[in-house]
């Protein structure tokens, strides 16, 4: 029998199930290599180079090249772990869930502040919220929607 | 007899640590955060505990993907706060308590609960921010935490995680284990995490600030139906990183109104004889991505 996944109908969210942490088994531990400043300098000074070391497939060493944390959330990616590449450039949680989500920075605080992303329209897959894949990227779907 | 007193919840948010050791307490922002916890602060110096059972979660920090412990317990007489990537916080090292650590961890074994006996671990925010919430700001070297803490890290980072239900449970286990240690201590047990929050995808941001206050008034009255929430709920509400709030009802668990065994008629004659005072409740968006929460709730 297959595992029961109901949060597959989630929008916007990859949830760290032993597949995605199957397949991202050495970008994740690449990742915990950063907590210790010797190997962040190494990484910092030549990244390509770091990356090498680690048995990590093209495309993930790609988009921890970009920062691109979609990516490398898509590829088994996990945000605890990502968080660390992040720490090495000197980058604010905040700063990383914003660049997720399409929005820049000052509007991903502002929403933030304002209480944050709403409930309504993202519980489940199909809705209307700004979560919802017809809906990306948001800040850039968004505004040409209304127009 | 050691007995718990109260228990503490509190999210540990790495950004409001971030804010306390750069300084930024009484920043616009920040301020509204901080205030919440002033009460705290008092309520910790005039009901100084012997002993703090921590829950919490380890974020990829002294477990990588090498080795996933659902619940694990430190029975270390030291734990050293960690390097997370942007070094350690600069905070005091946490003086464990291995004797009633080891204890704990002999009596939940054997009420079935199995737990993985942790005597080498790195703290991280997840323990160390609700120390400096309810304890102020200490200094590194010269300072110190009140009293030993034994961490109780929960796997809430990749799934399977344990159920509320599990969660719950484990509570009263623990409250057992506590009350069958010969030495007279007041232990304090604390569950911390969430509430709302996602960290990822483009989801990341939510915040459900209705889902959370009924969630809270629910974990106060109603205890045993806050725990049969099913995961599924916190991460399509609550946010992926919501799931945390399963690590509240440990402690929950842990309070004295709640009986060892619904289906024991001497246990449920013993939890009617208790009650539980909220003595603090506070609840403020954001700090970062993250709706903070926060509960006092004592043993009467």
């Amino acid at each position: 029998m297959a595992l029961d996944k109901p949060y597959k109908d989630i929008p916007g969210t990859i949830i760290f199930d032993a597949e995605q942490s199957r397949k991202g088994y050495w970008l994740n531990q690449f990742c915990m290599s950063l907590m210790k400043a010797p190997n962040r300098d190494r990484f910092k000074a030549n990244q390509r180079a770091y990356l090498d070391e680690w048995a990590m497939t093209e495309e993930q060493k790609q988009a921890v090249l970009d920062m691109d944390l979609n990516r490398a959330m898509q590829l088994g990616g996990n945000i605890y772990f990502l968080a660390k590449i992040g720490a090495t450039h000197g980058r604010s949680f905040q700063q990383m869930a914003g660049s997720m989500t399409g929005l820049s920075e000052d509007a991903y605080r502002a929403m933030m502040v304002g209480g944050g992303r709403s409930i309504e329209g993202n519980r489940h897959l199909g809705e209307d919220g700004d979560a919802q894949p017809q809906q990306q990227p948001q800040g850039q779907a968004a505004p040409s929607k209304k127009a | 007899m050691a007995k718990i007193t109260a228990s503490v919840y509190t999210s540990h948010v790495p950004a409001i640590g971030a804010a306390m050791d750069l300084g930024k307490t009484q920043e616009d922002y920040w301020k509204p955060v901080f205030a919440g916890y002033d009460f705290s602060k008092k309520w910790m110096k005039d009901n100084k505990p012997d002993v703090i059972f921590l829950v919490y979660n380890d974020h990829a920090t002294a477990f990588s993907l090498d080795m996933i412990p659902t619940f694990a317990i430190g029975t270390a007489a030291e734990f050293t706060p960690a390097d997370e990537g942007f070094g350690p916080r600069p905070v005091p090292k946490v003086i464990g308590h291995p004797d009633l650590a080891s204890h704990i961890a002999q009596s939940v074994i054997q009420q079935d609960f199995d737990l993985t006996i942790v005597n080498k671990m790195d703290v991280d925010h997840g323990l160390t921010v609700p120390l400096s919430l309810m304890c102020g700001e200490q200094d590194p070297v010269k300072g110190s935490w009140p009293c030993p803490v034994i961490p109780f890290a929960v796997n809430v980072v990749q799934y399977p995680v344990p159920s509320g239900q599990r969660c719950f449970n484990l509570g009263k286990a623990i409250r057992k284990a506590i009350e069958s240690y010969d030495q007279d201590l007041n232990v304090q047990i604390w569950g911390t995490g969430g509430m709302s929050h996602q960290l990822q995808g483009a989801r990341a941001g939510l915040i459900n600030r209705e889902w959370d206050n009924a969630w809270l008034d629910k974990m106060i009255a109603d205890p045993a139906a806050a725990a049969a929430v099913p995961h599924i709920d916190y991460v399509r509400e609550a946010g992926s990183e919501g799931i945390e709030l399963v690590m509240w009802l440990i402690a929950r668990g842990a309070m004295s109104d709640v009986p060892y065994n619904a289906a024991d008629a001497t246990a449920l004659i013993a939890a009617r004889d208790h009650s539980t005072r909220v003595r603090h409740r506070f609840y403020h968006v954001p700090a970062s991505n993250t709706a903070v929460g926060h509960l006092i709730l004592e043993n009467q």
